[in-house]
């Protein structure tokens, strides 16, 4: 099955019911995708599929034929919204980071506290409290124009 | 050494040593390991609480499979810990519901699930109610005075019974272990906070020589105290499952397997019996302690431990007279979390003392002031502060920067609160634990620095990165030439686990020494100098207590910590008048740890402690039906959101401890010790009488309103009868 991934195109051979998460970390390789909980309650395995967060632990593999799909391994060495998760204390112990990463990455640019809270709603962070995770993404939104997403 | 470093580590916010690997997707977790001919791991789990094993079937094509029982445990069949009371594996006997009894491994995960394995069972009369418990793990007693004196000097008796409940960890990664048998032994990969823990349960349950085995640990995503002693559980059945194979062997729990079958926050209930002038001055306090251990001991004794001592709370009264006990039920063994007793305890302590000040109709402020410990007190085991007692400085900064006493005013009479808790955490093991630990830290000198070698574990707080800046500065060169090995039995000394608030007071001083003979060895000559002319050099240190501190485990009386940290929070909270549910909107969290190393990571500490405090007050509920955890997934055990976590106004407040690296206390627990009260305490100043966690919007619609306004006391002393202003 063709799909883009990373920027790259790919043609991944994978049950289409497989779960993306699976076949992202199992076929793919890419193990910057983490489990939380398998239900989609924590968001520790999202991913940006055209541009949305996804959980990809509920997305069926066959769901993302011909989509573009972004996991943290695609946001490269160290652009602004990274760097200032590791100034900023944004991440702790790491496991919910790439997700909370992606999720951050999707928001709009310049968004509000309130913006950023609702939007990131769905990753749960166990270790921050979150106040450092806002005080990241509003961080990495000055630092830097929003990265532009692929649509 | 050659090239000193002018700027200090210490108290900047260097860069986290791993932090690029975190937030690039590059950091390993057990998950992401793999291994040659690596079989993926199964446990099967008993599906009652308490009964016998009468016959295990196996209805499934054993091809490719390997099962296990406790008959393939070459050595002891047990987790040491402190007794040697829970098999790894179940025998004839079931405790508990999601006990272990059979592992399964292998090379595909959907045979290993789809496999079925039925198992009957002569059922027996389980015990769910911790006051009925036939067994008690551990009672202690701690006795300050003349506690019927105390009651005699009282104004006003205040009685009380307070509850809380079991709480989940909830780490974002499972518990998971991989075991690889090689060179005649087994190496354990795996997410831990004390690879020690697990090594020496191995070699008991393994029967191996301490050579023979090596823990490793993963990046660990998260650990709160669930993997203190979990870990050595999963990871004998990963080692069991290996040595048969002879392939490697990784588990890894699925949430719902993680939260039914480890360890939880104890759940207790708390009495006080408090004497009171009606003046304020506390005279006596009869406090008992019941914590529900589940079916094995585990750390029991050691929370309860932690848990009585912290029961008065941060408050001097002369006479004093504490009873605690663990207990044994069967549901689940109960475990280490953050705060480890004192979160349970100080819950029950501070919710008490607010309702001293509603029967003396006393400012709560003021109450507090009156008793909270000064340098120089007394605490219940007879240990004298020292002047690092902050309580008085967090209180009046928590009080003046959230505006306490303007809200409360303004807010009287409607759906908005504002409630206060003050708080104490002893760093480091309870009592003589730290000279028993007698830990052990190392460093060894590089062609540019040093090298850290501990095995005190990086869990998310930081443990590499402060380490670094401490020691940096102690040699005095700069933090990026500071590299630390990774937690492997097989390459570093056993610094003790990874908790009680002791990985920087403790372990971090033990490094600061290291630094300091090396810093006098090397002279002026630079690393590779050093190196060339003398050839290796590892420098290892091993615990050494303050002069003069004293503990008797028998009388309980004495040093119960090295130091103490202060805190103080104010919450501020909203009530929903129609659905009853009560949202903290502002919390205030002023806290005293001595020295912040890493000021952006201990206000983390901070930051995610009071969150999980304030999951704790409201929203985290484990149902337990029949013994077993009936809400074991995320879709219905909350924890705080971004939605659910209001704004935080930290202040760190630095009251050096000499015997600290550049004075620094503990800060991991403590930050969990306040939310779940003073959230209380501010659905109380609503009228709301509540006196159980978490504070659901069930228990705030059933809980009895306060009469308004809190009783005043009349003039006049009744020296003989002691007037009771409350039922328990």
């Amino acid at each position: 099955m063709k799909f883009t991934l990373n920027g790259k195109s790919r043609n991944v051979a994978a049950p289409p019911m497989k779960r993306l998460l699976d076949v992202l970390r199992q076929e793919c390789g890419l193990t910057g995708t983490k489990e939380g909980c398998g239900e989609g309650e924590c968001g520790a395995c999202t991913v940006l599929v055209d541009g949305q967060p996804v959980n990809s632990c509920l997305v069926p593999f066959g769901q993302v034929q011909g989509a573009d799909v972004v996991t943290i391994e695609g946001l490269g060495g160290n652009p602004p919204l990274q760097e200032s998760f590791v100034v900023e204390g944004g991440a702790q112990c790491g496991i919910c980071t790439p997700g909370m990463i992606l999720a951050a990455a999707a928001l709009p640019r310049g968004a509000s506290l309130a913006e950023i809270r609702v939007g990131l709603a769905g990753n749960i962070c166990r270790c921050t409290g979150y106040t450092a995770i806002y005080r990241a993404v509003r961080r990495a939104g000055r630092k830097a124009p929003a990265r532009r997403r692929k649509r | 050494m050659g090239a000193t470093s002018k700027t200090r580590a210490v108290g900047r916010n260097v860069l986290r040593k791993e932090g690029r690997e975190k937030v690039t997707g590059a950091a390993k977790y057990v998950d992401d390991l793999e291994f040659r001919g690596m079989l993926h791991g199964r446990t099967v789990r008993s599906t009652i609480p308490r009964g016998e094993i009468a016959r295990v079937r196996l209805g499934f094509n054993r091809d490719g499979f390997t099962v296990a029982d406790w008959r393939d445990v070459p050595g002891r069949n047990t987790i040491a810990l402190i007794e040697l009371d829970q098999p790894c594996l179940a025998e004839r006997e079931v405790r508990h519901f999601a006990e272990p009894i059979l592992l399964l491994a292998h090379a595909d995960r959907d045979r290993l699930i789809e496999a079925d394995v039925s198992i009957d069972y002569r059922p027996a009369e389980p015990v769910f109610d911790a006051e009925r418990s036939p067994h008690c793990f551990k009672e202690i007693a701690i006795a300050k005075g003349d506690l019927a004196r105390g009651l005699e000097d009282a104004d006003l008796v205040v009685e009380g019974e307070y509850r809380v409940g079991h709480q989940e960890q909830l780490y974002i990664e499972t518990n998971g272990v991989i075991a690889v048998p090689e060179n005649g032994g087994i190496t354990v990969y795996g997410s831990l906070q004390c690879p020690y823990y697990v090594h020496r349960a191995l070699t008991v349950l393994l029967a191996l020589p301490p050579e023979k085995v090596r823990v490793v640990q993963a990046e660990t995503g998260g650990g709160f105290g669930g993997k203190e002693e979990y870990p050595s559980m999963i990871a004998g059945h990963a080692c069991l499952l290996a040595l048969k194979s002879g392939r490697p062997v990784k588990i890894v729990y699925d949430r719902v397997e993680d939260m039914v079958a480890t360890t939880k926050r104890h759940p207790g209930v708390i009495r006080h019996r408090t004497g009171v002038r009606r003046d304020g001055r506390l005279t006596a306090m009869e406090i008992d302690v019941l914590l529900d251990g589940g079916a094995y001991m585990t750390l029991s004794p050691v929370v309860l431990s932690r848990g009585v001592i912290h029961s008065t709370g941060p408050y001097r009264c002369d006479h004093v007279r504490i009873r605690g006990r663990v207990v044994m039920t069967n549901t689940p063994p109960n475990g280490a979390f953050r705060g480890f007793g004192a979160p349970q305890t100080q819950f029950a302590a501070e919710v008490h003392m607010e309702r001293i000040a509603e029967a003396l109709g006393m400012d709560p402020v003021k109450l507090r002031q009156k008793n909270a410990f000064r340098p120089g007190d007394t605490t219940a085991t007879g240990q004298k502060l020292g002047g690092d007692t902050s309580a008085l400085a967090v209180l009046g900064e928590a009080v003046r920067r959230s505006g306490f006493h303007e809200k409360r005013r303004a807010w009287r009479g409607t759906d908005r609160g504002i409630g206060l808790a003050l708080f104490f955490h002893g760093s480091g093991f309870t009592g003589g634990g730290e000279v028993k630990l007698a830990s052990k830290a190392a460093l060894e000198l590089t062609e540019t620095g040093v090298r850290i070698l501990v095995a005190s574990t990086e869990i998310g707080q930081g443990t590499r990165t402060m380490h670094a800046q401490i020691v940096a500065d102690a040699l005095g060169i700069p933090y990026e030439r500071v590299e630390v090995e990774a937690a492997d039995t097989g390459r570093v000394p056993d610094s003790g686990p990874t908790v009680a608030s002791r990985t920087c007071m403790v372990v971090g001083k033990i490094l600061e020494r290291c630094a300091l003979e090396i810093r006098a060895k090397l002279g002026k000559m630079s690393p590779k100098e050093y190196l060339a002319a003398h050839g290796q050099l590892v420098v290892t240190k091993e615990y050494t207590g303050p002069d003069g501190l004293y503990w008797d485990d028998d009388t309980y009386r004495g040093d119960a910590y090295g130091a103490y940290g202060w805190g103080c929070d104010v919450v501020e909270v909203e009530r929903d008048p129609v659905t009853c549910e009560v949202r903290p909107t502002r919390v205030t969290a002023v806290q005293e740890i001595g020295k912040a190393i890493h000021p952006v990571l201990a206000a983390g500490q901070i930051e995610g402690g009071t969150a999980q405090g304030i999951g704790y007050a409201l929203l985290e509920e484990v149902s337990m039906r029949e013994g077993r955890m009936a809400n074991a997934q995320l879709t219905n055990y909350l924890v705080p959101t971004t939605l659910d976590t209001p704004e935080m106004d930290v202040a760190i407040l630095e009251n050096p401890y000499e015997h600290g690296p550049s004075g620094a206390k503990g800060v991991g627990e403590m930050p969990i010790d306040g939310p779940a009260p003073a959230i209380v305490n501010a659905i109380r100043s609503l009228g709301i009488d509540v006196r159980a966690i978490p504070a659901t919007p069930e228990r705030i619609l059933e809980a009895p309103r306060l009469s308004s306004p809190a009783p005043r006391v009349g003039s006049g002393r009744a020296p003989r009868r002691i007037p009771r202003v409350s039922t328990p």
